[in-house]
């Protein structure tokens, strides 16, 4: 019941300087509705007790009441006011999303079916996730390679399409350090639902240290469980199986330290080098019976995760 | 529909009247067999539709896949949006009901043109074939809203399914034009525009609507077809065209569509609520003109569907105003709505309680919309499950609820047979409750984030999501006790009488089932659509129509 002590009931948290101006105007409305609900509904229920027909009576004339201008007047003029006092709410309150800050920090987001490409102002490149300095307001520009995408943080109740062929742009300045999850919200086909990221908002520190080498292996962490960490964040899972079953391209199930055939008829050995090839320059050998549709890892993995990636390959037999 | 012993009627049926067999139907030019052949396509379409939507639903109640593929999955979200929009919620109202009540509430032998309205029907049955057609030789994985540039990259079978709602868009037009001739040309003498039901207001409004925005929609799908076939670059930004042109287009005739659902749903409403009320219809004037408000309002609005597309912070900011304008007419026809009921004598069968559902249901469905009309909360709550629950409410909890009140308030005058009514009690309970089971929960994921149009989701969603589920096999069963009655009432069902509910609109003054020319004689005009009870006493001498008036009786 702590829903009746909430304002803006159902939200997520509320993560950026805006989300809290979004969830005042989502609550106001949210409790006019409530409000509204019972004007409506609460007289309904009241006529429809009150002036039922009971059990062995029968109909009565009723009165020709035909309308009351003032009573009309009124459930329109009101209502009216309303909306507009949340229109011009909600239009205020857009521009100051849509408007970003002159000092924002630029990163780069391009959509591909299906995942999501970051890319730094120093070169550093990032698929999925997003790595963040805490306290700085960040402007996105964004494109899409191939349909309609959009971004959506929930956390910092933003979201904006990228078309394919031009760019928009949005910004937020997250509150303090955290995960916060990223969605498409446009649909774009079979991995549409997969087509997840992650920001990742750290401390100044903590956040240059990951520009230099990557995450470091945590306590007791593997090689292997670090690829397999990497495997689903980074997006291979939309694409490989590690159960053997057809996806778009070929399962990494029992796939190293066998022969796989290419579209141009050879075959090749899948050993470290092949993947590492196949995951730097997809297009370089094509496996057979598949489209040739993986984007380049070049530059989104750090050398140690490539190393994991491979890793974690080479243990599923 | 046999039914050899009309008991009461004197004059044959037009089921006798008409002919036997299977060519009197094929070839028939009568506006109510016409009707009764759209009712039995569209509820066959809603069943479809309807599978479709219990499987989605059923996908959904575990993460990952429980027994779909994503393709699979996005092919059976896809049929489920396009059947019930193009071939079922759009014809159900105006050209099954409408077909078979417009002609007998305006006290007419026919349609203006019959022709034409059997023609409009064959239309809709190629443009049916067309679009199964599509889904039989590989379907389709667009989503209804067929967004470009994925729907010109897509492998289904676009091409078809695209041309099947091409085709299906001129059946609507055909209708709407006979709707509008008629009422313009065939009422009954003595009934003026003032004078006539709510239900034909309604109908008129949407024929409107059905006339000016759907050659949009033909014009777009032709373009879409034209990139698809022939490569030209109309929306692929690949090709030079641009993507989001098409939302614009789509929307044109998309969001006025709404109002092609709702209307007729509305209408229905209007009809039932002071029948069972007893009483005089509260606001009739406002009634009628919000209908016409809605749908000129409803033209200007359809950029509120593309307030993250990209599109001009001004034009957001021009769309999301009209876009509340448009809800004070709605807001107007629920008070009136409610009003009606004050100081009624009301009773409860089976069509009252589809209006008293809608009532309620509607009423969320319109205020969820105040919160996708603000703008700042709309960039959060677009696209996700909230707007699937937004327009589920006002679709299916709307026009939806009104239709199956329809259907049920029509049913003995149709068949000339009762239903059982406590099934149709029931079955309405079932109905009601399993929708808020089913959809009151999506409002909750949508609000937290889950997306729409997801195959997988995160598994913090799974709770929402099998409630929802479990809500959805209510509702199933709520529809599959109908169909039984329904199906039975055929054969086992009371005789029904000429007026079941003691309505006073021209249908309820000829007999169940009407004769092949509707009226044996000319109904009487002089007892108006609502003149139930009696008039309050004038303010003033000499003024009585006008100044009936106030509450305070």
């Amino acid at each position: 019941m702590n829903i009746l002590l909430q304002w803006a009931p159902f939200m997520p948290p509320a993560a950026s300087h805006n989300a809290g101006n979004v969830d005042n105007l989502y609550g106001f409305i949210f409790w006019l509705s409530v409000v509204f609900f019972i004007l409506v509904i609460g007289p309904g229920a009241w006529f429809v007790y009150k002036y039922r027909l009971k059990p062995g009576e029968s109909h009565k004339p009723t009165p020709r009441i035909t309308h009351h201008l003032g009573l009309e007047l009124t459930w329109s003029i009101i209502p009216l006011l309303l909306c507009i006092v949340i229109a011009v709410w909600g239009f205020w309150d857009f521009m100051a999303l849509g408007v970003s800050p002159a000092d924002a920090e630029e990163i780069y987001v391009t959509g591909y079916k299906w995942g999501w490409r970051f890319e730094h102002r120093d070169g550093t490149k990032e698929l999925n996730e997003l790595h963040l300095p805490e306290g700085k307001k960040i402007k996105v520009i964004m494109t899409a390679e191939d349909v309609i995408h959009s971004f959506f943080v929930p956390d910092f109740r933003v979201k904006q399409d990228l078309p394919p062929g031009r760019y928009t742009t949005l910004w937020f300045e997250p509150k303090g350090v955290g995960e916060h999850q990223v969605f498409c919200t446009e649909y774009c086909g079979d991995g549409h639902s997969g087509m997840l990221a992650k920001i990742i908002v750290q401390p100044k520190e903590k956040y240059e240290e990951w520009i230099k080498v990557g995450t470091p292996l945590a306590q007791g962490e593997t090689l292997e469980d670090r690829g397999k960490k990497l495997y689903s964040d980074k997006g291979c899972a939309t694409c490989h199986s590690v159960d053997g079953s057809k996806l778009t391209g070929p399962s990494f199930k029992a796939i190293y330290g066998n022969p796989q055939p290419l579209i141009d008829g050879s075959n090749v050995n899948v050993d470290e080098n092949f993947l590492r090839e196949s995951i730097l320059n997809p297009q370089a050998k094509v496996a057979q019976g598949y489209p040739p549709v993986m984007p380049s890892y070049q530059g989104a993995l750090k050398e140690m995760d490539l190393n994991a990636l491979i890793a974690y390959i080479k243990s599923l037999k | 529909m046999a039914n050899n012993d009309h008991g009461h009627g004197e004059h044959p049926s037009f089921f006798q009247e008409g002919g036997k067999g299977l060519m009197s139907w094929v070839y028939t030019l009568d506006h109510k067999r016409i009707g009764l052949m759209y009712l039995v396509s569209v509820l066959v379409m809603f069943g479809v539709g309807g599978v479709m939507a219990l499987l989605v639903r059923l996908e959904l109640f575990s993460p990952g896949k429980t027994f779909l593929t994503a393709h699979q999955y996005n092919q059976v979200f896809t049929l489920h949006g396009a059947i019930m929009v193009f071939l079922f919620i759009i014809p159900a109202v105006p050209a099954a009901l409408g077909n078979f009540v417009l002609p007998l509430l305006l006290g007419t032998k026919d349609v203006a043109f019959p022709r034409l309205n059997i023609f409009s029907f064959y239309i809709y049955v190629m443009g049916a074939i067309i679009a199964i057609a599509a889904i039989v030789m590989g379907g389709v994985d667009t989503g209804w809203t067929f967004y470009t540039p994925y729907s010109v990259g897509s492998s289904g079978k676009v091409i078809w399914m695209v041309f099947g709602v091409f085709v299906l868009g001129f059946s609507s037009i055909l209708t709407g034009l006979n709707f509008i001739a008629t009422t313009h040309k065939l009422r009954a003498p003595g009934m003026t525009w003032s004078r006539m039901p709510l239900f034909c207001w309604g109908i008129y409004a949407t024929s409107l609507i059905q006339v000016l925005a759907t050659p949009v929609l033909a014009i777009t799908l032709l373009m879409l077809i034209i990139e698809r076939a022939w490569g030209v670059g109309i929306f692929d930004p690949a090709k030079g065209g641009d993507a989001v042109l098409f939302q614009h287009f789509f929307w044109f005739y998309s969001h006025p569509a709404v109002y092609i659902m709702i209307l007729p749903g509305m209408a229905i409403i209007s009809e039932i609520i002071p029948t069972f009320s007893k009483k005089a219809i509260f606001g009739y004037k406002a009634i009628g003109m919000s209908s016409v408000a809605i749908a000129i309002i409803g033209f200007l609005v359809w950029g509120h569907h593309m307030f993250v597309s990209g599109q001009s912070a001004f034009a957001s900011m021009v769309f999301s105003f009209l876009t509340f304008l448009v809800a004070i007419p709605s807001g107007i026809k629920v008070f009136n709505w409610t009003a009606t009921m004050y100081k009624g004598s009301i009773t409860f069968e089976t069509p009252m309680l589809y209006a008293l559902a809608f009532l309620f249901l509607f009423t969320i469905g319109g205020l969820t919309g105040i919160f996708l009309g603000a703008l700042s909360v709309n960039v959060h709550l677009t696209d996700t499950y909230f707007v699937v629950a937004h327009f589920h409410y006002v679709m299916m909890g709307g026009t939806v609820i009104a239709f199956y009140g329809g259907v049920h308030y029509w049913w003995p005058k149709m068949t000339g047979r009762m239903y059982n009514e406590k099934l149709a009690r029931l079955a309405c309970l079932l109905v009601f409750i399993g929708f808020n089971v089913t959809f009151l929960t999506q409002f909750v994921l949508g609000s937290k984030g889950m997306p729409r149009r997801y195959y997988d989701y995160l598994p913090e969603f799974q709770t929402l999501h099998q409630v929802s589920t479990v809500g959805s096999w209510i509702l199933g069963l709520g529809f599959l006790i109908m169909v039984g009655y329904l199906l039975a009432s055929l054969k086992v069902g009371a005789v029904a009488p000429a007026n079941p509910w003691g309505g006073l609109t021209l249908e309820w003054q000829t007999s169940s089932p009407p004769p092949l020319h509707n009226f044996e004689k000319q109904p009487n005009t002089k007892i108006g659509p609502y003149d139930y009870g009696v008039p309050l006493p004038p303010k003033k001498p000499g003024t009585l129509e006008g100044a009936v008036h106030g509450t305070s009786s």
